[in-house]
């Protein structure tokens, strides 16, 4: 019982087996944390470094605390307060912390490739906690793992990722983990935010108009505009977009019928989704962040290191 | 290979076991019977079944337990986790593991310190079917034993006990062959 990989890089990596394997060990952890003690005492000769270079709020925790509940060592590092400000590169900070006999890395990089630039040279195992606009694996496979929870499986079940699919490592992480699942698959948003190619690449439908893609799916996951990503405008405004794309109760009303609401967060409430959306009786928001940490507990009990 | 115990003993050993138990544990009030998962429910599950022919089913209280996050060898080798199940609480109660062969006992020492995070059992009994003898590595000895054997660490016992209909068994291997 072993993953085929060493590092967690990319849901682009992983085969159908190994995806199966992190979500039904995902099944038996989120039982360990509806226990009284809602720890085990797996990674306990493990030290892991929470390594973010971009800022976080619910992956880093949700680490953090899959690391404690597996009672591993961590510590957590944010390049903001660190000696990168000093001009210290990526390799020679990994290399200093893994001198001090660090086990494992999560990586979040503003740099698209950096933990595949890492893996080829470090030895210790790295997981993606996102980079640049390429992937974010383990938000894709707590993704996975809350539409399973709910539908049952994946196969046939038609998700619509909707809005800014251009900068969205975690659209590109879901679109991977979907087909191999065999899911279907429609993306949505303004042609401005959706890449030219994405046909091409992926086996998916493409449609510009929201409507079309919630009557069309079971499942709405709803991305965040990335305006941190945006070097040129891509829309004219945010008021515009919400009219435009926005997901609105009225808009999930004239469609007639059950749609889940997916998002992986931060919102921005009157932007991509409407409150009483996303506080809506269909939304499952709250309940991918619990699984998060369940999800994040299989990647790192299945990747801890083993000695030669 | 060797025969250790046929179908006929196999199915007079479990009905003993459950005798013994509720030998100790009269009415089970204040007991709850723990199989370990995978093997060791393939026999608690028949000693369950033994006990509802003794005593109002309603009074048995029946979970299973995986110990595969608490294992002291995952850094050689990962084991697929199974489903814990134990929607009751422990708290201040007499618990009986179950488990198909004790040998080394690190399987027990792992099922205590499970045990342990669920809460604080009053006393903790072990009842096997097989008792390895001479081949302990932790001091742990069982309390019920179905039948104990002399074996050397390269052979293996192998219990029949699931989806053998009629035909449960346990067996001795040389060289695992």
């Amino acid at each position: 019982m072993k993953l085929s990989t060493k590092h967690l890089l990319g849901i682009k990596h992983l085969s159908q087996e190994d995806i199966q394997l992190i979500l039904q060990t995902a099944a038996d952890f989120k039982g360990v944390l509806q226990r009284p003690v809602k720890k085990v005492p797996s990674l306990r000769d493990v030290t892991i470094v929470n390594l973010f270079y971009e800022n976080s709020t619910r992956t880093r925790m949700s680490f953090e605390l899959a690391e404690k509940r597996l009672s591993a060592d961590t510590i957590n590092f944010a390049a903001s307060s660190s000696s990168a400000a000093k001009g210290e590169t990526l390799l020679d900070t990994v290399q200093n912390i893994l001198s001090m006999k660090v086990d494992m890395v999560v990586m979040r990089h503003s740099a698209s490739g950096a933990p595949h630039f890492l893996a080829k040279h470090i030895d210790a195992a790295i997981i993606n906690a996102g980079d640049g606009i390429n992937e974010h694996p383990t938000q894709a496979l707590l993704d996975a793992f809350s539409m399973t929870e709910k539908f049952g499986s994946l196969k046939g079940l038609r998700v619509a990722i909707i809005g800014d699919i251009m900068h969205s490592r975690v659209a590109l992480s879901n679109m991977y983990l979907l087909k191999k699942m065999g899911a279907e698959v429609m993306v949505a948003g303004p042609p401005t935010l959706i890449p030219t190619y994405l046909t091409e690449a992926f086996d998916v439908k493409v449609t510009y108009r929201v409507k079309e893609a919630l009557a069309w799916c079971d499942v709405a996951n709803v991305l965040r505009i990335q305006l941190e990503r945006q070097n040129q405008p891509l829309f004219s405004s945010l008021r515009e977009y919400n009219l435009a794309y926005g997901i609105s109760r009225t808009l999930l009303d004239s469609i007639g019928k059950s749609i889940t609401i997916m998002h992986p967060g931060p919102i921005n409430r009157g932007v991509e989704l409407d409150s009483d959306v996303a506080d809506g009786k269909d939304s499952i928001i709250l309940q991918q962040v619990e699984n998060g940490v369940a999800v994040r507990m299989a990647v790192l009990y299945l990747l801890r290191p083993t000695p030669q | 290979m060797k025969p250790i115990l046929s179908q006929q003993q196999v199915l007079l050993t479990i009905k003993r076991l459950a005798y013994q138990i509720l030998e100790n544990h009269l009415q089970l009030k204040n007991t709850v019977l723990i199989g370990l998962q995978p093997r060791g429910v393939f026999l608690s599950d028949k000693i369950v079944s033994e006990l509802e022919q003794l005593v109002p089913p309603s009074s048995i209280t029946y979970g299973k337990l995986d110990i595969t996050f608490y294992r002291d060898d995952i850094h050689k080798q990962l084991h697929h986790a199974n489903r814990t199940e134990m929607p009751f609480s422990i708290e201040n109660k007499e618990v009986v593991l179950i488990d198909d062969v004790l040998w080394t006992g690190r399987t027990i020492r792992a099922a205590l310190d499970a045990l342990h995070d669920f809460g604080r059992p009053k006393k903790v009994e072990l009842c096997v079917l097989i008792d390895r003898r001479f081949t302990r590595e932790y001091p742990i000895a069982a309390d019920y034993v179905g039948r104990a054997i002399d074996t050397f660490p390269n052979q293996k016992v192998m219990v029949y006990l699931q989806n053998a209909q009629n035909n449960e068994r346990v067996e001795l291997l040389e060289n695992g062959v």
